[in-house]
């Protein structure tokens, strides 16, 4: 990596808190925050972002940036009003600049109708035409003052020039030091120096500590005015300063030249600094207030890879420990035992450490919820609605990884309640309730994991409409009795769309079983609950973190498995009459009144012959995908413990029924299953809950494989 | 005797360009992230040059200069001030405001180095 890479990287870094802090602020102001603070750090971080993109001449980006700059300097100053209008229209610029920074980061370019269509609503926040950017053009002008050189220049190249130059007592306030700029102009050519000392104070008067010294030089070769510009142009106004050409000047310098009356009128040498310090204590007081009360936490930024490869050591460190636990539980240690009391400190300060190292990855929710108002926005755009959004829980910590897969299934919840959710806003007031619906998205954690929520303030589902579109799918039978709730989970079927119009917004093909595959790919669940009139609710529950899990320790078939505690519902040692033969080798489990398919998970993974098993000693009642439940038959329930999770995928690619494996505490690999697989293999889920045994039976040789 | 500067940037992007411009040319670079830091690391380093975003949280470069300049330690360094704008007002205001110098971003690194060069004297 080139380190002007390195920087880009950076940039794009930045730019993702910037804007994070972006439309954080606007959102601040969305909620009728107006204070300097606020309103600073939007512009801030606008400004930063041009700032930086300016360093890497990504130009659309400038362009754009500059622009909303203007306008929000026009509101910092008050110059313009903060209208609703304005707003919505610094939202969305948010929004563009977002993807202008993604475009850049891709070395991407953006349509330019479309940022043209964004200017011209930032041009009429302005309520003016155009402003031109002159950095666009010229991303690498130094500027140029331009300096009084007296006469015009001749049109010939000169011989030399005669300077003369006089500090102004702000000069040396400034931290100039004339010598440099006399050895600056030794630099270009042959340069003779006189000190002039007409312009002394006088050392009994008031004015003695003016300064008065002044140099005149005869500076020999053809020099551009640029080179002499560039000397000199720090300085301008802050001394006196005369340069003309030398050509019709005597071969001998005039030791003591008059010096010539400064080019524009010096200001007194107090004047302008006691000034400018005066309007600038505020600001320093102001300044250094905040820093106390809202100093940013430090904080440090490392490779992710090093973060993971500290988890996966720490995991071993886990399994290290279970394994010296069990090899003095096999010694028979008493448990007052010095090496045992050690040992239980070892215990301890490995799941600290892990804790901590989790914590590593963990991210608040935030960036991701922000996010979302976008998609809010872009959403209520399209489809004419009216909403706003409502965050809670913001700070809730996730696992990066969970956070980054869940933006995909999130923002098309978000959609989806936009256009499924809410009604528009006539139908709206007619039913009583206000205009804009309301989307409330919060985040909580509860014992162990993350609860997401997506709740909208719309009319509910339409559940005979949901019913009667399933059975015209084919997604249920015509006679199918189904209760509210799984009604409900039919949304969740794979190509099913209530949208009676197919709008260009959820209807893009993705359906509620996407979104339902995404969450449990993360591990995670998701349910519905709905109120006719009132709205409807989605709740997604997610492991905290993906590099550990709470499993049961199983046998089967010899081979010790582990089950995810998330997915059990319970365990069941059945009484022979519980369970009913179907065909030849199937069963049902008869429990509280309903029937519930069994797997044998020893014959589904392929490890005994059907006909080798008489009994089913234990059951494990696992609930997998679209609550659907089924029963897995098990030899024999060892304990519960958090395990941690080695991927398969890399070394044995998807096999299914298996998520993953774990090393237990005695060394052993554990094979981690998947209760959603086995159980989508045995049943169909629209049908489980209502089981018809011969849907099961034409399942069988599915679960074989 | 290398020269020393301090760079006080909000932005991670500008610190990390202006620190690696900087150190190719063979200057020692120090970096702040605020005003209020950077006049902490002033007094800590004693630099020979400080070059100084405008607008950032917590303290400004004004700010950072009319501090240095009413300070008691090293009150006549160089100092310059990055900024985007190359507009006159602002410059005149840097300049009102005690600035030495200015640096208008995007800045090329011969143009930085060349400036730092110019108001510290420095050779390399």
């Amino acid at each position: 990596m080139t380190p002007q890479s390195s920087i880009r990287d950076t940039f794009f870094e930045e730019c993702e808190d910037l804007l994070e802090a972006l439309a954080e602020g606007l959102a601040a102001m969305a909620g009728g925050a107006r204070d300097t603070d606020t309103v600073n750090a939007v512009f801030r971080a606008v400004h930063s972002v041009k700032g930086g993109a300016g360093a890497f001449a990504m130009t659309d980006l400038v362009a754009f940036a500059h622009r909303f700059e203007t306008v929000l300097d026009g509101v910092r100053s008050g110059t313009l009003d903060l209208t609703p209008e304005v707003m919505h229209t610094m939202q969305r610029s948010a929004d563009h600049l977002a993807d202008l920074v993604e475009a850049a980061r891709n070395e991407d370019v953006l349509a330019a109708d479309v940022s043209e269509a964004f200017l011209a609503n930032l041009d009429q926040c302005l309520g003016a035409e155009p402003e031109a950017l002159e950095m666009g053009d010229t991303p690498f002008d130094f500027a140029v003052i331009p300096l009084d050189f007296g006469d015009d220049p001749a049109p010939k190249e000169p011989a030399g020039h005669v300077i003369r130059f006089r500090p102004l007592q702000q000069l040396y306030a400034n931290g100039h030091d004339p010598a440099l700029l006399i050895a600056a102009l030794h630099g270009l050519g042959p340069c003779e120096v006189a000190l002039d000392l007409s312009a002394l104070p006088d050392w009994e008067g008031p004015d003695a500590l003016t300064p008065g010294l002044g140099w005149t030089l005869r500076l020999a070769g053809q020099e551009s005015d640029t080179a002499l510009q560039e000397i000199f142009e720090f300085v301008e106004g802050l001394c006196e300063l005369d340069i003309s050409p030398l050509e019709d000047a005597p071969a001998a310098v005039d030791p003591l030249p008059s010096v010539a009356a400064p080019p524009s009128p010096a200001p007194g040498p107090e004047a302008p600094s006691a000034a400018a310090s005066a309007a600038l204590k505020p600001d320093l007081a102001a300044g250094a207030e905040s820093a106390e009360a809202r100093g940013p936490k430090p904080t440090l930024r490392v490779d992710l890879d090093r973060v993971d490869r500290l988890i996966n050591s720490v995991g071993e460190l886990i399994i290290n420990q279970a394994m010296i636990a069990q090899r003095l539980q096999d010694m028979a240690l008493a448990s007052d035992d010095d090496v045992s009391l050690h040992v239980e400190d070892y215990r301890l300060l490995a799941r600290d450490i892990q804790e901590a190292v989790m914590a590593i990855r963990a991210q608040p929710v935030k960036p991701l919820f922000q996010r979302m108002s976008r998609i809010l926005r872009e959403a209520a755009e399209a489809t004419g609605k009216s909403a706003r959004l409502l965050t809670f829980g913001e700070n809730t910590e996730v696992d990066k990884t969970v956070i980054e897969r869940l933006a995909d299934p999130l923002m098309h919840m978000i959609r989806n309640a936009v256009d499924h959710g809410l009604e528009g806003p006539d139908a709206r007031r007619a039913a009583g309730k206000d205009g804009t619906g309301t989307i409330r998205l919060g985040a909580a954690h509860r014992s162990g994991s993350v609860i997401i929520t997506i709740r909208d303030d719309g009319a509910g589902l339409n559940r005979p409409r949901i019913l009667d579109i399933a059975r015209r799918k084919g997604l249920v039978a015509p006679d199918a009795d189904l209760a509210d709730a799984e009604i409900d989970g039919l949304l969740f079927l794979p190509g099913f769309s209530t949208a009676s119009s197919v709008s260009n917004l959820s209807g893009r093909g993705v359906g509620l079983d996407v979104v339902r595959n995404a969450v449990t790919a993360l591990g995670g669940r998701i349910s519905i609950a709905s109120v006719p009139g009132q709205g409807t609710e989605f709740t997604i529950s997610l492991p905290l973190t993906l590099a550990v899990m709470d499993g049961m320790v199983v046998s089967v078939a010899g081979q010790t498995m582990v089950v995810p505690i998330t997915s059990i519902l319970e365990t069941i040692r059945p009484a022979p009459g519980d369970l009913h033969r179907v065909g030849t080798d199937d069963s049902l489990l008869s429990i509280r009144g309903r029937f519930i398919p069994t797997v044998d998970v020893a014959r589904s993974l392929g490890f005994t012959d059907p006909s080798a098993r008489a009994d089913f000693p234990l059951l494990l009642l696992v609930e997998g995908e679209n609550q659907s439940q089924c029963a897995l038959v098990v030899d024999a329930v060892h304990d519960q413990r958090q395990v941690v999770i080695k991927g398969l995928d890399s070394n044995y690619g998807q096999v299914p029924g298996v998520s993953a494996a774990t090393v237990l505490g005695d060394g052993q690999i554990a094979l981690i299953l998947d209760p959603d697989a086995i159980a989508a293999h045995r049943a169909s889920p629209a049908t489980s809950a209502a089981p018809r045994p011969p849907l099961f039976h034409a399942d069988v040789h599915h679960g074989q494989h | 005797m290398t020269v020393k500067v301090l760079a006080i940037d909000d932005s991670r992007t500008i610190r990390s360009l202006v620190q690696k411009v900087m150190e190719d040319a063979g200057f020692d670079c120090i970096c702040a992230e605020d005003g209020v830091d950077g006049i902490a690391r002033f007094a800590e380093v004693a630099p020979d040059v400080v070059i100084t975003d405008i607008n950032m949280p917590n303290m400004d470069g004004y700010g950072v200069i009319s501090s240095i300049r009413g300070g008691e330690v090293n009150q006549s360094v160089p100092i310059l001030v990055l900024t985007t704008e190359s507009a006159d007002h602002l410059k005149a205001r840097a300049r009102a405001a005690g600035a030495t110098g200015w640096i208008v971003k995007p800045f090329d690194d011969e143009t930085i180095v060349s400036v730092v060069r110019r108001v510290t004297g420095a050779i390399g």
